[in-house]
């Protein structure tokens, strides 16, 4: 078991370590992307360039570069480029935003996803499943920053019912925080509802049929019983590992589409600005943090599989 | 919908049971065909290709003009009134119902419905070739680190780790500015920066290792079968095997996810354009159609519901038609794309 553990912890660094390599390269790869040039503006002379590329170390070679950097994200002393502000500063302004999005849709599209999931087993092949699939279908097929301008544009703009857009720290006012971040929300929950809803059914649909479920019918426990305890139980497994994962990937800025639809100062928006800019700094932090809370949830769901389960400790 | 019939297996028609002389795919397409909705949702996916791909025969024909034609000074004679393409405030006329201007123009006067056609052109070329890198390479990746297992299998699976990792929409928006720029220049693959590949390499990239990793978990398992083993057996080499014996019973599974990849393919593309890392202007794509209408908001609504809600459409026609295409081919299959 701590075997299995540390074999992941290893591959969980050496993932992270090529990202960062990668991102880095990306950025270096970008013609009349020269830093130094866009550091010291349009009019500076050569000169100035070149005492800039010296202090930043632009000159070094690439791999030295990269050396400094790095050095520079794990002493949380990194700073933009073209704004010249400490970026670690910057994420930790931005992640309140992004985790006011992230719990809220997170809890909304979890509950939902699993009750029209339930919903949709129960009745399997009836009119309330196909209605549900084809709502799961078309939330599946909205783009985020589509339906957001839909509601913004209806519920905001033409009847004022909502603000349009921004956000409201919530130790200031937590009322208009909450006002704020529920268009968001929905946006941000639909996609997922719609995915979970999915997956929540054909997980029940596969657990109805397992033999634990049949021992526990022929014990003559209600049917009432026999579902909420076993089959609804254990079907979500699958679903509550996969809401860790998406989890991880919104806090580490994969709600860009939303945040910028919505004018959330997140890290997702922080992190398009940036790329906007092509200041790799802040690219390479947001990058990197986004991708060790996706390796590091995947990792974690990996052990605790691996203790609830012991067969996938077997089969692996 | 994947394990529909599962609690009913008991009613389970003739049609469904495998008989003799009738094959997989002749099977699911007896399914499929009784799948009436699938097939409707499919027929919407096709009518809008059709669509699409007669835009120049109706921007010459019925609208008169060019995708990236300016009438900005225009008027145009709408039930018998003469009305300004754009007002001398700069909003832009809504849907005309008439051939010209049938939905509107744009703020520069450009026919929204002739850049919508040109657009679903551009955001399909991009979805199709984008599923077309995805299922090539994610193909035979997975069918070589699945055969292979060992060493090959533990550099490609990180290699697919490394891009499942990095989220997938910052490493779009990453290359496609980057790209954007300066375009590639690896010898003999040059690309331009505003080069429809440039969006469409970049989906295609992102995509692999969904489709990748269950295909190297279907390898694994089919590479103990006897059949293989008796094609080992008989001297066949590795290249053989991959390709006569082991391809073949992954085809149920490519068609499965081809609808999957283009689906989401196309919402890609209109994401990577909602933010500037797509199809460059003045290139119309549904994404970049949508994006520049929401700036536009208060005074021509219909620059964003257009794009938006043919966007959906296509989308939407894609996956219901994948999803019982599945459900005819394979059941039981759990195929699906995580986001």
């Amino acid at each position: 078991m701590v075997r299995f553990a540390i074999r992941r912890l290893v591959s969980m660094i050496v993932v992270l370590a090529a990202i960062s390599v990668l991102t880095f390269l990306i950025f270096q790869a970008i013609p009349n992307g020269d830093p130094a040039q866009r550091l010291a503006g349009r009019t500076a002379t050569p000169e100035t360039v070149a005492a800039i590329r010296r202090t930043w170390g632009f000159d070094k070679p690439i791999y030295d570069q990269y050396a400094i950097t790095m050095k520079k994200v794990f002493t949380g002393k990194v700073v933009s480029y073209t704004q010249s502000l400490n970026v670690v500063d910057e994420i930790k302004r931005d992640l309140p935003v992004t985790f006011s999005l992230a719990i809220g849709a997170g809890i909304i599209w979890l509950v939902l996803g699993i009750v029209f999931g339930v919903l949709s087993a129960l009745h399997a092949g009836g009119g309330l499943d196909r209605g549900l699939t084809v709502l799961a279908l078309i939330g599946i097929s909205t783009p985020v920053f589509f339906l957001a301008a839909v509601l913004l544009y209806f519920l905001a703009f033409k009847t004022g019912v909502f603000p349009n857009g921004g956000y409201v720290s919530l130790t200031d006012d937590p009322v208009q925080w909450l006002y704020h971040m529920i268009l968001p929300w929905i946006a941000l929950s639909v996609l997922f509802i719609g995915f979970y809803s999915r997956v929540m059914r054909s997980s029940i649909l596969d657990t109805v049929n397992e033999d634990y479920v049949r021992t526990a019918r022929s014990k003559g426990i209600s049917e009432r019983r026999v579902m909420v305890r076993h089959v609804v139980r254990n079907s979500l497994i699958p679903v509550i590992s996969l809401w860790g994962l998406d989890f991880a990937a919104i806090i580490g800025g994969g709600a860009i589409l939303t945040e910028s639809a919505f004018n959330l100062p997140g890290v997702g928006n922080f992190a398009a600005q940036s790329i906007g800019r092509l200041d790799v700094p802040p690219v390479l932090v947001v990058v990197m943090f986004g991708a060790f809370f996706v390796v590091f949830f995947s990792a974690v769901v990996d052990v605790l599989y691996a203790l609830l389960d012991p067969r996938i400790r077997l089969s692996s | 919908m994947a394990t529909a019939q599962a609690p009913s297996a008991a009613e389970t028609s003739a049609a469904d049971a495998p008989r003799a002389g009738i094959g997989p795919y002749k099977l699911g397409a007896i399914r499929l065909r009784r799948n009436k909705v699938a097939l409707a949702f499919g027929a919407l996916f096709v009518v809008i290709v059709v669509l699409c791909l007669l835009a120049p025969v109706y921007a010459k024909q019925v609208a008169h003009t060019t995708p990236n034609e300016n009438h900005v000074t225009d008027q145009i004679r709408v039930g018998g009134k003469l009305r300004d393409v754009v007002s001398p405030e700069g909003v832009p006329i809504g849907p005309t119902w008439h051939g010209r201007f049938l939905l509107g123009a744009d703020q520069n006067g450009r026919d929204v419905a002739v850049r919508l056609l040109y657009g679903g052109r551009n955001s399909l070329e991009i979805g199709l070739i984008a599923t077309l890198i995805t299922v090539v390479f994610a193909t035979i990746i997975g069918t070589v680190a699945g055969y292979f297992r060992g060493g090959a299998d533990a550099v490609l699976s990180r290699g697919l780790d490394l891009i499942w990792a990095y989220p997938a929409v910052l490493l779009g928006i990453a290359l496609g500015t980057s790209l954007a720029l300066g375009g590639i220049n690896l010898g003999l693959f040059k690309l331009q920066g505003n080069s429809l590949m440039v969006p469409a390499v970049i989906i295609g990239v992102v995509y692999i290792p969904y489709m990748a990793k269950p295909m190297r978990g279907q390898v694994l398992t089919l590479r103990e079968k006897e059949f293989i083993d008796a094609a080992r057996v008989q001297g066949f080499g590795p290249l053989h095997i991959m390709r006569s014996e082991i391809l073949p019973n992954l085809a149920s599974t490519i068609l499965v996810f081809v609808p999957l990849i283009l689906a989401n393919a196309i919402l890609l593309e209109a994401g990577l354009s909602y933010l500037g890392a797509g199809v460059q202007p003045p290139n119309p794509s549904w994404g970049t159609m949508i994006s520049d209408g929401i700036r536009l908001i208060p005074s021509g609504i219909h620059l964003t519901f257009v794009p938006g809600i043919m966007l959906v459409l296509c989308v939407l026609g894609i996956n219901v038609f994948g999803d019982g295409a599945r459900d005819a081919l394979d059941p039981r299959a759990k195929v699906r794309l995580e986001h």
